[in-house]
């Protein structure tokens, strides 16, 4: 029989053919979902790229390794809703790359810590966690604050993104540096800011330090979580996958 | 190779015919029950992909005939839920403030409801028991900055302090030393003005001058505050930022302006007139 052990054994070609049919079947049922993610992904509005700010603000999360304590997923149970807020739209981390998701809660979820507080209560709390929070465990960052920020090569981060598909446009990418030294005074006028990236939030977060250091970009990046969809006017209809 | 398939004398099993240089193999079967257990997880496989989620095609996938879906699902579990709770809910949407803390029931549900939104939502900043920590108002005492009867604390809930909100309760010390409104003595000198009104240090005729020009308007001739400014009584010795000289110092020199989030998006009018009787009643509600 053309199947046999001993046939497929001794016949060198057809064990080649079969191998390959068995190893691409495997290799077609986790690649074909990939081709339906647009379908996955809602179409709602509101989302965006991150501003300059925000991304070296994620990117110092990551540093830091936030996500290893911290998820950025509210799952579809009462009990997390109650809690975090509206669950996570698969649109909300489309421009996440990679996506700060996460699999451990030692913290609580922050894909909603967006406004939650103020900014000096970010900066207190990451400066020192137990000032403000006596029982908790985190870890204090107090060099965030005197860290400056480097933001030199800040359109780069950008044109990187963009290479990995995020749609930042030329402009974005030609006025990263000033959107970003924008984004962190209060006193400039954020108009074209706003313009590119709308609803960030403008301010000085770090008000203890003139220069614009880590703690800016970070709590910008935290200020801004699970901000961007405005679930008020999302009719539940349009978030069935 | 020869295959030739025998009996094995000492198993009793055959051989599969393989002979390398006379080492011959057994065959034995997989166990039964692990060959059944494994034919019944590709039926469960089957059944389970036609009743719930599990192919894609390509511009969708297929529901499965239960139709599940865990959104769904988490819907009706939060429709259920408020229908549960509405009893009390409706009656406290509809009750004014003032009218709930007189219905021993009603009171009753909007503590433990307020309890468990503020061990949520506000204990990070205002502290587990309400004792709040330095830049985040003490919540358990009677010292209030914006008001502390139940219709001013739903009112600091529902729009907050200092934000984005049209309706926040908004006021901006200036920056005295920072902006150079004052010179670093002349802070000096309100400074142990200030202190004096506690009885922590004593005035000069010139920082008493400077209080009267520069900070009575907010604080008040007498320092005692102004709650519909949120400027802080500094006369009753309690400080949100610290009473030592060196704290009231720098208060002045870079002013403090502190933000609280407007809670109207996120909670809904029920639970926020919850948290108002919660935290009316820790101790220091007028």
């Amino acid at each position: 029989m053309f199947l046999r052990h001993e046939t497929i054994e001794k016949n060198v070609i057809l064990m080649v053919v079969l191998t390959l049919i068995t190893v691409s079947i495997g290799g077609i049922v986790q690649i074909i979902p990939l081709f339906t993610i647009e379908s996955t992904i809602e179409r709602i509005d509101g989302v965006r790229p991150y501003s300059p700010l925000e991304v070296l603000g994620r990117n110092i999360y990551i540093r830091e390794g936030c996500y290893t304590c911290h998820s950025q997923q509210i799952r579809p149970f009462k009990d997390e809703v109650e809690r975090y807020g509206p669950y996570s739209l698969a649109a909300e981390s489309m421009y996440d790359k990679p996506f700060q998701w996460g699999s451990k809660r030692t913290g609580p979820d922050l894909s909603r810590v967006g406004g939650r507080y103020s900014n000096d209560w970010h900066v207190a709390h990451l400066v020192s966690p137990r000032a403000v929070v006596p029982e908790s465990i985190m870890p204090a960052y107090p060099a965030l604050a005197t860290r400056r920020l480097d933001y030199a090569d800040v359109a780069r981060h950008l044109q990187a993104l963009h290479a990995v598909g995020v749609p930042y446009s030329d402009a974005m990418i030609a006025n990263a540096r000033a959107d970003l030294a924008t984004q962190a005074n209060p006193d400039a006028d954020p108009t074209a800011l706003l313009e590119r990236y709308p609803r960030a939030v403008v301010g000085k977060f770090d008000s203890q330090s003139e220069a614009i250091t880590e703690m800016d970009a970070l709590v910008a990046y935290l200020q801004m979580l699970g901000t961007l969809v405005r679930f008020s006017d999302l009719p539940p209809e349009r978030l069935r996958q | 190779m020869p295959t030739k398939i025998e009996k094995d004398t000492l198993s009793g099993r055959d051989t599969t015919g393989h002979d390398w240089d006379g080492v011959k193999e057994l065959n034995t079967p997989l166990p039964t029950w692990w060959v059944y257990t494994f034919y019944a997880t590709i039926v469960f496989a089957v059944v389970y992909s036609a009743l719930y989620p599990a192919w894609p095609w390509v511009n969708s996938h297929t529901t499965g005939w239960l139709g599940y879906s865990s959104r769904v699902e988490l819907t009706q579990e939060l429709e259920a839920q408020a229908k549960a709770r509405a009893v009390f809910v409706d009656r406290i949407r509809a009750t004014p403030l003032a009218g709930i803390a007189k219905d021993p029931e009603l009171f009753r549900f909007a503590l433990a409801g307020g309890r468990s939104a503020f061990q949520t939502n506000c204990l990070q900043c205002h502290g587990a028991g309400g004792a709040g920590s330095t830049g985040f108002p003490n919540l358990v005492d009677d010292d209030w900055l914006w008001g502390g009867n139940l219709q001013q604390i739903y009112t600091t809930i529902e729009h907050g302090i200092r934000n984005a909100d049209d309706k926040s309760r908004q006021s901006l010390m200036p920056r005295f030393g920072a902006d150079g409104l004052l010179t670093g003595a002349q802070i000096a000198a309100v400074t142990d003005y200030v202190l004096s009104l506690s009885g922590k240090a004593t005035a000069t005729p010139e920082g008493a001058a400077i209080f009267r020009e520069q900070c009575a308007a907010c604080h008040q001739a007498d320092g005692k505050g102004n709650q519909e400014l949120g400027a802080p009584n500094l006369a009753d010795g309690l400080w949100l930022y610290g009473g030592d000289r060196e704290s009231v110092y720098r208060s002045t020199f870079y002013a403090r302006n502190g933000s609280m989030p407007a809670w109207s998006g996120r909670l809904d009018e029920a639970t926020m007139k919850m948290l108002a009787i919660y935290v009316h009643a820790l101790g220091g509600g007028r």
